[in-house]
């Protein structure tokens, strides 16, 4: 049985779906067969991301429909053959979803697929509930600062009480803290909230902290997760997260500016 | 009827009946108009579909039968039944409505306990200026009637709380809330009784709902967007740094709110 994963902030623009490509990339990169989903029907974004807009013949809806097979709608990545994205459609909207559906093909998808990964839209509406729905994992994905607090705290309050494993009385959803777009001088001078504050209000997990970095719009525009480019903070910052996820010991790194620093100089002469 | 018990031990019973006492809502009634009932009612539960969801209820017409009302038993059962209450009983009642009830497999509660207390204070207040003498033993008597039945305004168990209250939750609490985790902002707790939050408040917390004024509000850390009491409330803005982020009670005197330290 697969593990479902899903990528969710409430609130949009935070970094779900530059999260879902990388941590995806980086579950199948250490060897296990990964599957990314975007759920953001009508605003299809992953393949962007991901570099494969060009292959997309068949989508999400088109397999729910039953018009097309999984295995046709699947598209391998380039980068690494353990990683698949089934991509969004552009041209329907979130009704197009139907909960039945969506639960045939994940299904289906855990049969062969270790960790599937599901790119939810922002919002409350329909498909972010559907997203969260099948969760066995939840990826709650926040930018230090207050409107985005509110609405990832709202995004778990629906986790608890919406999702099947709730409705089921099983173990709870399993939920992380990822911070994104953490700048640590902004912090520091005031402008931004910190760490603790946000940890203070969630009261989460913390899976690690993603720094603000322009590689993660380079990467975006050249279609190759950020995950890949292990010389940028934020991609190295994505190795630590699915490190932490897959149960490994890592250190945080990037919350302080000036500890980022000693630690460069120190990791340079050891 | 010492040796029977030891001779059922050899043979397993099959069934027992025993005495046992259970918390229901109670429905009072002070309208015998049936859609103005019925729309209060839907208000109502919507404040807290879940706590209603399913409830077996005992209505009472005592009040509306004082005033010699008609009222149309069968139509309530009907209402209730629809908006997805259980009607398990009919208090105070005069025979036709009782009749109607049990037409409706609606059993009739004896009332003797609330009855009595009510009729019986009624009585005493009519009695008290009278100087006669000889009613002083049914007085007393009274007096002994009345302690016992004292208890039956339901003691509705507390609601206790240990996961965290995240923003957009509702609680709802029939008795007292007790809360160990952090209230969020934009999350809600309301309670009829008093509410206890063991960690931070930052969300809005309305104790005594249905007007106990007597209710109060304790919490290790107030940072709450609204904190109220039987609908007497004040906003964050209201709250002065003392006692902001610290350790208070809330509670209500001469309509107003008071907010004090615990320690």
């Amino acid at each position: 049985m697969a593990r479902i994963i899903v990528v969710t902030s409430g609130k949009g623009g935070v970094g779900k779906t530059t999260t879902s490509a990388a941590i995806a990339m980086g579950l199948a990169k250490k060897g296990h067969k990964t599957v990314v989903i975007d759920l953001d029907v009508g605003l299809r974004n992953l393949d962007l991301i991901m570099g494969c807009e060009r292959r997309v013949v068949y989508d999400f809806i088109n397999v729910i429909n039953g018009e097309a097979s999984v295995n046709q709608a699947l598209i391998r990545d380039k980068n690494c053959n353990l990683l698949y994205i089934l991509p969004a459609s552009q041209t329907r909207d979130k009704d197009a979803l139907s909960q039945e559906g969506v639960g045939r093909v994940l299904e289906e998808l855990s049969e062969d697929f270790k960790y599937i990964v599901c790119d939810s839209p922002a919002g409350i509406e329909k498909g972010a509930n559907l997203a969260l729905y099948f969760a066995d994992d939840a990826f709650v994905v926040t930018n230090p600062e207050i409107s985005s607090v509110r609405d990832s705290d709202r995004m778990l309050g629906i986790l608890s009480s919406k999702s099947r494993r709730a409705e089921r009385n099983e173990e709870p959803v399993k939920e992380y803290l990822l911070m994104t777009r953490y700048d640590a001088s902004r912090v520091k001078s005031g402008e931004m909230l910190s760490l603790d504050d946000v940890q203070e209000i969630l009261s989460l997990e913390l899976l690690g902290i993603i720094p603000e970095s322009k590689s993660v719009l380079t990467a975006s525009n050249q279609g190759v997760p950020v995950i890949l480019n292990d010389k940028s903070e934020a991609g190295q910052a994505y190795a630590d997260v699915v490190a932490r996820y897959l149960g490994e010991k890592v250190p945080h790194r990037f919350i302080d500016s000036k500890k980022g620093f000693l630690r460069k100089l120190f990791g340079g002469r050891s | 009827m010492s040796i029977d018990p030891q001779r059922k031990s050899y043979t397993p019973p099959v069934l027992e009946f025993k005495s046992s006492t259970f918390f229901v809502p109670v429905l009072i009634l002070y309208s015998h108009d049936v859609h103005l009932i019925e729309q209060s009612l839907h208000e109502k539960i919507s404040q807290a579909p879940d706590f209603f969801k399913n409830s077996p209820l005992i209505f009472d017409v005592q009040g509306l039968n004082k005033e010699n009302n008609e009222f149309d038993v069968a139509a309530l059962i009907e209402i209730l039944r629809k908006i997805g209450l259980f009607p398990i009983g009919i208090r105070g009642g005069n025979e036709q409505q009782n009749d109607q009830a049990q037409a409706l497999f609606i059993p009739v509660d004896a009332v003797r306990s609330n009855e009595s207390v009510e009729t019986q204070e009624s009585a005493a207040a009519n009695i008290e200026p009278e100087p006669e003498t000889t009613e002083s033993p049914p007085k007393a008597d009274m007096a002994v009637a009345a302690p016992i039945a004292v208890p039956t305004p339901t003691t509705i168990p507390t609601t206790l709380i240990s996961h965290p209250i995240r923003s957009g939750q509702r609680i709802y609490a029939a008795g007292d809330l007790i809360v160990m985790s952090p209230v969020s902002a934009g999350a809600e707790i309301m309670a009829e009784g008093n509410i206890h939050v063991y960690n931070t408040l930052r969300g809005r917390a309305l104790a005594g709902v249905q007007g106990n004024k007597k209710s109060r509000i304790f919490c290790s850390d107030l940072q709450a967007e609204l904190i109220s009491i039987a609908g007497d409330y004040k906003t964050s803005e209201d709250l002065n740094d003392n006692v902001r982020k610290k350790p208070v009670q809330i509670y209500l005197q001469d309509r107003a709110l008071i907010i004090k330290d615990i320690a």
